[in-house]
C-alpha cells in the first residue's frame, strides 16, 4: 500500500496489488488515461458533482431503469452509473476481438457437434456424462438443423484483468445475455456529460450495434424468406431487462412481442396485428429455453408460445439464440473451453480461462475443501451473482454450508482462486475519486460473420473492497472507451 | 401493428385524457367554491362526483380535504388522477419502442411529478398548482405526440382513445349539469339564468376549456341552450362532442383503409350513425326531445364503438383471421 501522491479529488486513491487501469504500480498515470486525468484535475470540484447529477437525472427521465425482484414498492431503480469511463487501448482491444471471435466460433462448432455426431464426446475430449448431466442440455435438439449451423447468435462474455495486466475469461453467457442497452445508453449520456473528451480521446463509436444485430438476425432467416419479419420476444414489462428489450426493438425498428401476441398454426408462427395475422420468420428471444414453449418444455408458464418448438424444428422460424445453448455456459463445461478451441480449431486460446477446478474431480475437490477461505465457489447453472461463496469474505457457517453442498452434489460446483479484479477510478458520493473493482462484458454477434462493436459493459463493484459487480448485487456500470489507433 | 400495441396506445390516450379532464373539473369547482356559502358545498361535490362517474354519496361522508385526495391521489380509486396517470404510463411502458422517446420522457416526467406531489404534503401549498401541472403535462404530451410521431396507425389509435374518452366525459358532464340547473324557466330561449346559476354555466364551459371559445361565437351572453349547442354540436371546437365524433370517424376510416379485411365495418357503421346524428341535429329539437336521452344515447354509442374496435382489430377470433 502506498500513500496517494495525487491532489484532490484523488487524495484517497490508494494502489494495491491488483492491476489499476489508470495508474502503474509506481503511481504514474498510464498514457491512454492522461487526457482524462488532466481534464478532471482542471475541473472545479463542484463540476464533477454537477455532471454526475445531470447524468443521473437523464437516466431517470429516460426511464433507463431495471427491476429488483423481491420488493413490492420502489422496484424500479436507475441503473447505478459511474461518471468516469474505463479506457482500453486499440492494441488491447484487437487481442480481445480476436480472442472472442475464436471463442464463439469454437463454441458454435461444439454445440453443433454435441447435438449431432458428438465426435468430441467419442474422442473423450469432453466427458460424455458432463454433457448429459447438464440441466441445459436439450435432448430434443439432437439432429435438429439450424440455419448456418449457428447456435449462439449473441454471446456476452465476462472478461477480467489479472494483476499481470492480461485479460482472462471469467464466464460465458450464451443464453440471453443482457446489459447491452446500458452500454449504448451510457454512451449517449456520456456524450452529453463529457462531449469534448470523447472526441479528443478518439473513442471508437458503438452506435451501430443495433444495426449489426439486425443484420445478424436477418442473415439467419429460414431458407426462401428473402424479406424476413424479425421480432424480439420478451417475457413482458415485469422482466428485469424489459427496458433493454424495448430499447433494442425500437433501435432495430422491429416489433417487440410477448408470447400472447404470437400463435402457431400448421408449424408456422404468426403474430396478431390490427390487420390480421402476419408470418414471423426470425425471433430474437429473450426468454429462457424452459419458458419458450409450454408444449415442449415447462408447462406451467404463459410466457411462451404453444407449438413454437415444433415450428422451429420444422425450420419455419429461426430462434436466436437456438434452443440448448445453455449447455456451454454451464460453469463446469466452461472449464473445457480451451480444450474445445484446440479440438475444433487446432489453436491455442488467445484469451485464457481463469484457473478453474471441477468439484466432480477428486483432487480439485480435496484441494478446494482444504482452502475454502481462499476460493470462490460457484454453482454451475446460476448467474447474476447468485449461488456463490466468496471465500475471503465468508463466515465459517457459510463455508461449512458450502462444504456439505459440494459433497452432496459435486457436479454442481466449480471453484476458482479468489481473483484480484483490476480496479478503475470511480466517482464516490461526496466528491472524491477512488479505485473500485471492475470487469468487462463485450457483446459478440455471430451470423454470416462475427461482429463485435468496440466496447462493452464495464461493470463496477461500487461498494468499497467488493468483488461483486452484478447489478442485482449493488454493482453499477461505466462507459467503456475503446480508443482508435 | 400488433393488436396489443394498438390496445396499449388506445388506453394510454384514454387514461391521460381522463386525468386531464378530472384535473380541470376539480380545479374549476374549487374556484367556484370560493365564492359560495359553505353549506352549499355538499351539493357541489356531489355533482362533481357524479359528473366524473363516481359514487356521489361520498360527498356527504368526506370533508373537502379527503374529497380532493379521492379525486387526485386515492390509489384505490381507479379514476383518480394518480391512477389514471399511472395506467397511462404503464401502457406507454408496454409500448416504449412504438412511441417516440420524447413522448415517453414527458409522460414519465409527469408520472414522477404526480408521485412526488402525492408523497409531499400537497395541501400546505396550493392544490391548484398541482392540477395545473397535470393539465399542462397532458397538453404538452399531446403536442409532443402530434409533432414527434408519424401520423400512421399508432397515432390513429391514440386519436381514437383520446376522442372517445372526451366524447364520453363531456356527455356525462353536460348531462349532470343540465339535470341540476335547467329548470323549465332556464331553458326558455333568451331567458338568462340568475346570477348564482350564471357562474355555474360559466363553470360548465370552463370544465371543457370552452368559455373563451364560446364567447367568440355567442358573445358573453350565457344561455343554457347555447351552452348545450356549443358543447354538443359545435363543429370546430376540440372539446365538443361533435368535433370528437369527427375525429373518431376519420381515425377509424384510416385504420380500416389499411386493414385488408372488412372486419372494421361494424364499428364504422356505428360511428357513422353516431356522427351523422350529431351533424344533422338541432339543439332545440334535442332539448324538446330531452337532452338526457340524447346524452345517454351518445354514451351508449361510444361504448358500442369501443367494443366494435375491439372485435375488429384487437381481440378478433383467430379462425376468421386465418381465412382472410
Amino acid at each position: 500500500m502506498v500513500e496517494s501522491v495525487l491532489p484532490a479529488p484523488f487524495h484517497n486513491y490508494l494502489l494495491n496489488s491488483s492491476y489499476d487501469e489508470m495508474f502503474t504500480n509506481d503511481g504514474e498515470v498510464r498514457q491512454h488515461y492522461r487526457l482524462l486525468l488532466d481534464k478532471i484535475l482542471e475541473m472545479p470540484s463542484e463540476e464533477l458533482r454537477r455532471r454526475k447529477q445531470a447524468a443521473d437525472l437523464s437516466f431517470l427521465h429516460q426511464g433507463i431503469t431495471f427491476t429488483v425482484y423481491g420488493r413490492s414498492e420502489g422496484t424500479e431503480r436507475i441503473f447505478p452509473h459511474d461518471l468516469l469511463p474505463r479506457i482500453i487501448t486499440a492494441k488491447e482491444w484487437s487481442t480481445i476481438e480476436q480472442g472472442l471471435t475464436q471463442r464463439i466460433t469454437a463454441l458454435n462448432m461444439f454445440l453443433h457437434d454435441i447435438y449431432h455426431d458428438q465426435r468430441i464426446l467419442d474422442d473423450k475430449v469432453v466427458p460424455r456424462e458432463l454433457i448429459y448431466s447438464c440441466p441445459h442440455f436439450r435432448r430434443e435438439m439432437r439432429g435438429v438443423n439450424v440455419p448456418r449451423n449457428n447456435y449462439v447468435t449473441v454471446m456476452g462474455t465476462d472478461l477480467i484483468r489479472l494483476p499481470s495486466g492480461e485479460f482472462a475469461v471469467l464466464e460465458d453467457n450464451l443464453r440471453v445475455p443482457s446489459g447491452v442497452s446500458y452500454m449504448l445508453t451510457s454512451r449517449q449520456v456520456m456524450k452529453r456529460v463529457f462531449p469534448g473528451q470523447l472526441q479528443e480521446c478518439r473513442v471508437r463509436p458503438i452506435d451501430h450495434y443495433s444495426h449489426a444485430l439486425l443484420e445478424t438476425l436477418r442473415s439467419l432467416a429460414p431458407e426462401g424468406r428473402t424479406d424476413p419479419t424479425i421480432v424480439l420476444l420478451t417475457p413482458g414489462v415485469f422482466n428485469s431487462a424489459y427496458f433493454e428489450h424495448s430499447y433494442l426493438a425500437r433501435q432495430m425498428g422491429i416489433e417487440l412481442v410477448e408470447g400472447r401476441d404470437l400463435l402457431v398454426h400448421d408449424n408456422t408462427v404468426y403474430m396478431r396485428t390490427t390487420a390480421g395475422l402476419r408470418r414471423v420468420d426470425v425471433i430474437y428471444r429473450r426468454i429462457d429455453d424452459d419458458f419458450v414453449d409450454p408444449l415442449a418444455f415447462r408447462q406451467d408458464t404463459i410466457l411462451g408460445v404453444a407449438g413454437l418448438f415444433n415450428a422451429f424444428r420444422a425450420g419455419n422460424v429461426t430462434l436466436a439464440n437456438a434452443i440448448g445453448t445453455g449447455v456451454s455456459d454451464d460453469k463446469a463445461v466452461y472449464a473445457y473451453v480451451p480444450r474445445i478451441i484446440k479440438y475444433y480449431l487446432g489453436q491455442d486460446p488467445i484469451i485464457n480461462n481463469v484457473e478453474t477446478y471441477l468439484m466432480a474431480e477428486k483432487d480439485s475437490r480435496d484441494y478446494t475443501l482444504e482452502n475454502l477461505d481462499k476460493m470462490v465457489v460457484k454453482a454451475v447453472g446460476e448467474s447474476g451473482g447468485y449461488g456463490m461463496l466468496i471465500g475471503p469474505h465468508s463466515t465459517r457457517e457459510e463455508q461449512s454450508e458450502f462444504r456439505s453442498r459440494i459433497l452432496a452434489n459435486p457436479r454442481n460446483y466449480i471453484s476458482q482462486p479468489t481473483l484480484m479484479l483490476s480496479r478503475a477510478p470511480t466517482f464516490i458520493e461526496g466528491g472524491s475519486i477512488e479505485p473500485r473493482h471492475i470487469d468487462l462484458r463485450p457483446y459478440i454477434l455471430s451470423g454470416e460473420k462475427v461482429t463485435i462493436v468496440p466496447g462493452g459493459l464495464t461493470r463496477v463493484a461500487l461498494r468499497k473492497g467488493s468483488l461483486v459487480v452484478n447489478s442485482s448485487q449493488g454493482g453499477g456500470s461505466k462507459d467503456t472507451w475503446v480508443l482508435a489507433d | 401493428m400488433l393488436s396489443r400495441v394498438a390496445d396499449s396506445l388506445y388506453w394510454m390516450a384514454r387514461y391521460l385524457e381522463r386525468a386531464e379532464h378530472t384535473a380541470r373539473v376539480v380545479n374549476v369547482h374549487m374556484n367556484l367554491e370560493l365564492e359560495q356559502p359553505q353549506d352549499a358545498s355538499f351539493g357541489r361535490w356531489a355533482r362533481v362526483l357524479e359528473s366524473l362517474g363516481m359514487d356521489k354519496s361520498s360527498a356527504q361522508e368526506l370533508d373537502p380535504h379527503s374529497l380532493l385526495h379521492l379525486f387526485c391521489f386515492e390509489q384505490s380509486n381507479p379514476v383518480s388522477i394518480i391512477s389514471c396517470i399511472r395506467s397511462a404510463r404503464d401502457n406507454a411502458r408496454q409500448v416504449r419502442e412504438q412511441i417516440s422517446s420524447e413522448m415517453f420522457e414527458h409522460l414519465n416526467k409527469l408520472y414522477h411529478e404526480v408521485q412526488t406531489a402525492a408523497q409531499d404534503d400537497l395541501w400546505t401549498g396550493d392544490p391548484r398548482e398541482f392540477l395545473d401541472a397535470v393539465k399542462e403535462g397532458s397538453l404538452l404530451f399531446q403536442g409532443v405526440t402530434d409533432s414527434t410521431s408519424g401520423h400512421g396507425e399508432g397515432w390513429r389509435f391514440i386519436q381514437l382513445g383520446r376522442f372517445l374518452e372526451r366524447a364520453f366525459t363531456v356527455a356525462t358532464l353536460v348531462d349532470v349539469h343540465f339535470e341540476y340547473f335547467s329548470g323549465d324557466a332556464a331553458m326558455r330561449p333568451d331567458a338568462g339564468p340568475d346570477t348564482a346559476d350564471y357562474l355555474e354555466w360559466i363553470g360548465l364551459l370552463r370544465c371543457a376549456t370552452a368559455f373563451e371559445a364560446y364567447c367568440k361565437v355567442y358573445t358573453a351572453k350565457i344561455a343554457p341552450d347555447r351552452v348545450a349547442e356549443f358543447l354538443v354540436l359545435n363543429e370546430t371546437f376540440p372539446h365538443s362532442i361533435r368535433f370528437s365524433a369527427d375525429r373518431v370517424q376519420s381515425a377509424l376510416d384510416a385504420i380500416s383503409a389499411v386493414s385488408p379485411s372488412r372486419r372494421g365495418a361494424k364499428a364504422q357503421r356505428v360511428t357513422g350513425r353516431w356522427r351523422s346524428a350529431l351533424s344533422y341535429a338541432q339543439i332545440d329539437e334535442i332539448i324538446a326531445n330531452g337532452l338526457h336521452g340524447m346524452m345517454s344515447d351518445l354514451k351508449r354509442q361510444t361504448t358500442e364503438i369501443h367494443s366494435g374496435i375491439y372485435k375488429a382489430f384487437i381481440s378478433y377470433p383467430v379462425e376468421t383471421a386465418l381465412e382472410a
